[in-house]
């Protein structure tokens, strides 16, 4: 097996059991998008009943709408998680054993930053266990379809986390970045509301919705789990997620700090 | 946003659809028109312009006509459905909306919402073979399997007419709920389903007896009963469940045909109304009056598979095997 393999076996092999030993995470991890699934959902059920909208063929309940925006909320928030166990074992030190590896560093970052995919991707199809016994009507076909969405959304979000954590310097600083990149990115996209929706209440609402990359993921993984391909937001989620995790790599080269 | 060719969804679906693809229509109230749709690409075809106000739509025995209720120009119009073209028009008295077709296909009976009869047509002779007085504001109609009785419904009067087809004569009335809209007979004969638009709910009547023998009421979670009026139904031939179509509530309700309980709900299009299975009873096609579109179930998974855009007021559905 090629060196670079065993390096991105042993890094995901250390994230998997690291996720092991922390099973608590895993049932946080599902409980926040359970709630908006069941109890904010629930209640606006037949918010969206009126109107037919790619890749939906017919009248949708809001849990439908809602579900692959809850996808993209676990991959999302997973990502911090990793950016935040990033930050957490530059301080530990563990990084730093990491980082003398004779690998390069890019092949590094990019492996640790997998592990955190393959995490979320469990979490992910848990989740779209639950939704689907919970009554979410998604073909299991779908379920199929949406990993490859999976993989490239995952990068982006977790590259997105290992940027925001290569300018992180302390842990305590986290709670910022829950306020500042975590919400708006969930709630300026088409997670919660499909576009039109957007446009109808403001049209500068509509254009942030609109150019968040977060709605790319989210409308990627939408088709995805109908056996479609978005292949606009598909090229904007894979596009963003090559400059994000360049610029991450950029951001965790040993400087000389002034 | 761009979306790929949808091929592989497309082929799932097609794997779970009929190979033989009938051929649905649908009446346009506002439009003038009807829209022929393919069941089995889910596409319109063709839009024909139509006589005025099209509602109650039914096909010839043979299938090769279908009989067009249009409503404003007084007549019931008959389409030749190789050319598409209305080839002539039979004399149904006044504001013709829903009508029956004898089961050896020779006699329509038309409901006259705005004069108080029921006509006879016959079909051969393109003449009125009878009238009968009814009650105010004749509505539903059906004739039963055997040819043995036609009933009507009358909306204000809230009674179903007893119409004897031998004499033609009306010889007896059932009192059910609130604005009665359509009538079903099993295909057995025995018993005749009625759904009631204000009052909500669905009788079901012994025909031998010609009392109600149960009462279905229905309930969404969420959605207020006055919103909740039953009007299309239809029994599938196996006898296991009726679709009945209820208006503003946007859901069309499945009822268990044995034991009259509603067991689900489906979402469709606004003011859902009429409905007509395929051949084969595996899909049930429904109008969505407000929304302008109808929408597909699936009936062995009772699932809305799709919707799709017809013209303004899609009122009534029929479909040739």
């Amino acid at each position: 097996m090629p060196v670079a393999l065993t390096v991105l076996g042993a890094i995901v092999w250390r994230e998997l059991l690291r996720f092991w030993q922390q099973r608590s995470r895993f049932f946080g991890a599902l409980v926040r998008p359970l709630i908006w699934l069941i109890v904010f959902a629930s209640g606006f059920r037949a918010a969206l009943g009126l109107s037919i909208i790619p890749p939906y063929e017919t009248y949708i309940t809001y849990d439908v709408y809602i579900t692959p925006g809850l996808v993209g909320m676990i991959q999302l928030f997973n990502g911090m998680q990793h950016s935040l166990s990033l930050v957490y074992d530059r301080e530990m030190g563990s990084m730093r054993v990491l980082l003398t590896s004779p690998h390069r560093l890019s092949w590094l970052l990019t492996c640790r930053l997998l592990a955190g995919v393959v995490v979320s991707v469990v979490q992910v199809y848990g989740f779209l266990l639950i939704a689907r016994l919970w009554g979410v009507d998604i073909p299991w076909m779908g379920f199929i379809w949406v990993f490859p969405a999976l993989l490239i959304t995952g990068v982006l979000l977790g590259a997105a986390g290992m940027l925001i954590s290569s300018w992180v310097n302390q842990i305590e600083n986290f709670a910022g970045v829950m306020n500042f990149v975590v919400f708006p990115v969930f709630f300026l996209s088409t997670a919660l509301y499909p576009l039109w929706k957007m446009q109808e209440s403001s049209v500068w609402l509509y254009w942030v919705c609109a150019v968040n990359p977060f709605s790319s993921a989210v409308e990627t993984l939408r088709f995805a789990l109908y056996g479609q391909l978005a292949l606009e937001p598909a090229l904007v989620t894979l596009a963003g997620a090559a400059v994000l995790l360049a610029l991450a790599i950029r951001g965790y080269r040993p400087r000389q700090r002034a | 946003m761009t979306v790929f060719p949808r091929l592989a969804y497309c082929a799932a679906l097609l794997a779970a659809l009929p190979a033989l693809a009938d051929t649905v229509y649908v009446s346009n109230e506002k439009d003038h028109t009807l829209s022929v749709i393919d069941s089995v690409s889910m596409k319109v075809l063709k839009t024909v312009p139509v006589g005025k106000r099209p509602r109650g739509i039914t096909l010839s025995k043979d299938g090769t006509q279908l009989y067009i209720c249009a409503s404003d120009d007084n007549t019931v119009q008959v389409m030749d459905l190789a050319t598409l073209k209305v080839i002539h028009n039979l004399p149904s008295g006044e504001d013709p909306e829903q009508f029956a077709l004898s089961p050896d296909g020779k006699q329509l009976y038309v409901a006259n919402e705005d004069s108080n009869v029921v006509t006879i047509i016959d079909i051969a002779s393109r003449k009125v073979a009878g009238q009968v007085d009814v009650g105010v504001e004749p509505e539903g109609m059906a004739v039963s399997p055997d040819g043995r009785w036609a009933v009507n419904t009358s909306e204000t009067t809230n009674m179903v007419h007893w119409i004897d087809t031998r004499t033609r004569k009306l010889v007896d009335n059932t009192l059910v709920d609130q604005r009665p809209r359509y009538a079903r007979f099993t295909d057995d004969s025995k018993l005749l389903w009625v759904s009631s638009e204000v009052g909500g709910t669905v009788s079901v009547i012994d025909v031998a007896t010609r009392k109600r023998i149960h009462t279905i009421r229905f309930a969404i979670p969420g959605i207020p009963k006055d919103r909740i009026q039953p009007v299309g139904m239809r029994l599938t031939r196996d006898g296991r469940y009726a679709f009945v179509a209820l208006g503003p509530a946007n859901h069309v309700a499945v009822v268990d045909a044995k034991t009259y309980a509603p067991i689900k709900y489906l979402l469709v299009g606004r003011r859902v109304w009429h409905t007509a299975l395929t051949g084969d009873e595996k899909q049930l096609w429904v109008s969505n009056g407000i929304s302008n579109d109808v929408s597909v179930i699936d009936v062995d998974n009772l699932k809305v598979v799709k919707s799709i855009a017809t013209g303004r007021y899609p009122w009534g559905v029929a479909i040739k095997p």
